[in-house]
């Protein structure tokens, strides 16, 4: 018997033996551990936005925030300060109940995802037996969100921007999801915890690489980043959807957008990288904490670079990218590794039961899924080929032919 | 009696959000609203599937219907000229919507009601099974050649039928209208 | 925890999650000036007044990448109940799986072919 299991469990006879009611003290703890769960983001976005903003300074040749504070850690509190003081403006002939409510759905959307985040072996809110679901459920709650605010601000640039978004969001969801089958595949539940336990042996990203790269990909285009940021898309749409709101509300928006992109990269790293998994993670969780930030961390600085650095796609080439190719590729995808789980099971080189958690015995099966990903890869690599091979011949003979005027078209879709 | 535990609080609190949000889609002008308050509604509805230990069908509940179907009703708004501001509540159709409603709320009655009165119907207390269906049961039962493998194969060709229907539908009458 | 439990902490999670955004909302309302006229109230614009009604008509694309999603979030949720079973079942689960998916890239190949795609 571990002596301490976590806060939560451990409180719970501490209390009803110092005689409260054992409903009362499971309230109490459930209610302390909401807390606890839901403060972790908020305060964390301080410090992500930090993060962020010297990240992209450093990419831009400059120094970024360096005066409040030390490494201008501060810079970020004061902001929220000056924030809460501004005034607030809601736009006549605006949806005053569902303006107000739209940036609060948003955070909601987000913060109920770390609901199920494994933390360590022993901390996790609560481990629901179709975690993935569940988080995949609630973040799509986050499009609703962004529809009643392009809605309710009465404006055109924010209904425009709000449309878009969401048709981008719904269709990047048809990919995310199609890899995640391959996770749940793999580790035979949709619990986040036994997805992290399948994967003390041997991490998901080097079992299945091509599901992770689309789940990368499907994970910035869902959080808005760089290049798929149409969310924003400053130049045509002036800031899409959240362009009426001023003061918190704004910041709760902006808000809202580094932490989900932090828990997106976070979902990756449970998924994918093994979560809490690493030496002595078993023995001691709170190294298994540490493992987590770092590896979450591993995948989120790139995605802060690529935002620096890779310039917006339009939103036609957005939306073909996700139907043409990411679609097909996530659909052949799941098909072969689902093939090759079976062959692996019918060959017997499944580890047995007691040694899932040991590396050599997990190598025979990942060597054959490893081979499976590099064919689907390189089939892939070869049909882009084709297809960019056939789209230049079309175009080398459509240059004889005079262009006929074509509006442009950032300007023709929305 | 019923007994005051949270599962009852929870049950009434999902009712309210149920029938409340229902209310609101009949009689709100906005049509913008009225799929607020069915999304409302159907978050009821998912709070009723949890407490029927179903958590699959809430997480499908949720997706599906809020997350996607949600959507596609904001989109078709949307999509028909000036419907967000509407004048009559009612319209010429009225009588027909509701003698449809009487007669599905008198089926679900009936269907509700008779199983009570039925074999067990004098013991509420006695459970119609002890088994208890989890998700994986569920993914057995889909692909095994002796339960539902033939309905779940022709889900798909449900679905993909509903798919080219509906790109049909959608691409003929293409408005071409553009803002 | 018993599943039970665990379902009553995602309710009190709903019940609580939402203050600690409406939070800063209400420090911002009690600190913020209120100062608003008519002028600052107006919707923005490219800095002519804005014409005519906001909830204009949009186009029949989006409605059919609604559509797509739609079907494909349904085929999605089918298959997860089949790929959690999916080690526990025989070769037969494999192809009726198969088949499934099969059937509805039919579905994606035929919007494809008629141009269903295409954002424009």
């Amino acid at each position: 018997m571990q002596t301490c299991i976590n806060v939560v469990e451990t409180l719970v006879p501490c209390l009803v033996q110092s005689g409260w009611n054992p409903g009362l003290a499971q309230f109490v703890s459930i209610l302390l551990g909401v807390v606890l769960i839901t403060m972790f983001p908020l305060v964390l976005v301080i410090l992500l936005i930090w993060v962020e903003r010297k990240v992209a300074a450093r990419v831009q040749d400059r120094l970024g925030p360096n005066r409040v504070g030390p490494f201008g850690l501060l810079q970020n509190v004061a902001d929220a300060v000056k924030l809460i003081i501004k005034e607030d403006i809601t736009p006549a002939g605006a949806d005053r109940l569902i303006y107000n409510a739209a940036p609060i759905v948003a955070m909601l959307s987000v913060i109920l995802i770390w609901a199920v985040v494994p933390f360590s072996p022993v901390h996790i809110g609560v481990d629901l037996d179709i975690g993935v679901l569940y988080f995949t459920a609630v973040s799509s709650i986050g499009t609703l969100a962004i529809m009643m605010a392009g809605w309710a601000s009465n404006n055109k640039y924010a209904l425009l921007g709000a449309f878009r978004v969401v048709a981008q969001l719904v269709s990047y969801e048809v990919p995310f999801v199609l890899t995640l089958l391959v996770p749940v595949l793999l580790a035979g539940s949709m619990s986040m915890q036994d997805i992290v336990w399948a994967q003390l042996g041997m991490w998901f990203i080097v079992v299945a690489p091509v599901s992770a790269i689309i789940f990368y990909i499907a994970n910035l285009a869902e959080t808005g980043r760089a290049p798929f940021d149409l969310i924003e898309a400053e130049s045509e749409l002036v800031a899409g959807y959240n362009i009426e709101y001023s003061g918190m509300k704004f910041g709760l928006f902006m808000a809202n957008e580094f932490i989900h992109a932090f828990t997106a990269n976070l979902l990756f790293a449970v998924v994918f990288l093994g979560g809490w998994s690493g030496p002595g993670a078993t023995q001691v969780p709170l190294l298994g904490f540490v493992y987590l930030m770092i590896k979450t961390a591993i995948v989120y600085i790139p995605s802060l670079i690529l935002r620096a650095t890779i310039p917006r796609v339009r939103i036609d080439q957005m939306m073909s990218f996700n139907w043409k190719f990411l679609v097909p590729v996530s659909i052949v995808n799941v098909l072969v590794m689902a093939a090759l789980i079976k062959v692996v099971q019918l060959l017997g080189l499944t580890p047995p039961p007691d040694q899932a958690t040991d590396l050599i015995a997990n190598l025979p099966q990942a060597v054959v899924l490893l081979v499976g990903n590099i064919a689907i890869a390189a089939g892939v690599l070869a049909w882009l080929r084709n297809a960019g091979r056939r789209e230049r011949m079309q175009s080398q003979s459509m240059v004889l032919e005079p262009e006929d005027e074509k509006a442009l078209p950032a300007t023709v879709g929305h | 009696m019923l007994e005051l535990n949270p599962q009852t609080i929870a049950f009434f609190i999902f009712s309210v959000l149920t029938l409340g949000g229902a209310l609101g889609v009949v009689i709100s002008r906005n049509l913008i609203h009225g799929a607020l308050y069915l999304i409302v509604s159907l978050f009821g509805g998912a709070g009723f599937f949890v407490l029927l230990s179903a958590p699959f069908l809430a997480a499908v509940q949720v997706l599906v219907y809020i997350g996607a179907i949600a959507i596609l009703i904001i989109f078709a708004v949307m999509l028909t000229r000036s419907m967000t501001q509407m004048r009559e509540l009612f319209n010429q159709q009225w009588w027909m919507s509701a003698l449809v409603g009487v007669i599905l709320f008198v089926l679900l009655a009936v269907g509700v009601i008779f199983p009570v009165w039925g074999a067990n119907g004098s013991n509420p207390n006695v459970p119609v099974s002890d088994e208890v269906a989890t998700t994986v049961d569920l993914g057995v039962a889909l692909v095994d050649g002796n339960q539902y493998v033939l309905p779940f194969e022709v889900a798909s060709l449900l679905l993909t039928a509903a798919m080219i229907g509906a790109i049909y539908i959608a691409r003929d009458t293409e408005v071409s209208v553009d803002d | 925890m018993s599943v039970v439990n665990q379902w009553a902490f995602i309710g009190v999670f709903m019940a609580i999650a939402w203050i600690f955004p409406a939070l800063p909302l209400v420090i911002s309302w009690i600190f913020r000036p209120r100062r608003a006229n008519a002028i600052k109230m107006q919707t923005y614009e490219c800095g002519v007044e804005t014409v005519g009604d906001t909830w204009v008509q949009f186009k029949v694309q989006y409605y059919i990448y609604g559509l797509i999603f739609l079907v494909f979030d349904v085929e999605i949720i089918f298959l997860f109940p089949w790929a959690l079973a999916y080690r526990e079942l025989d070769i037969f689960a494999f192809f009726a799986g198969f088949l499934f998916i099969f059937l509805l890239t039919d579905a994606l190949i035929y919007a494809w072919k008629k141009n269903a795609l295409e954002w424009a």
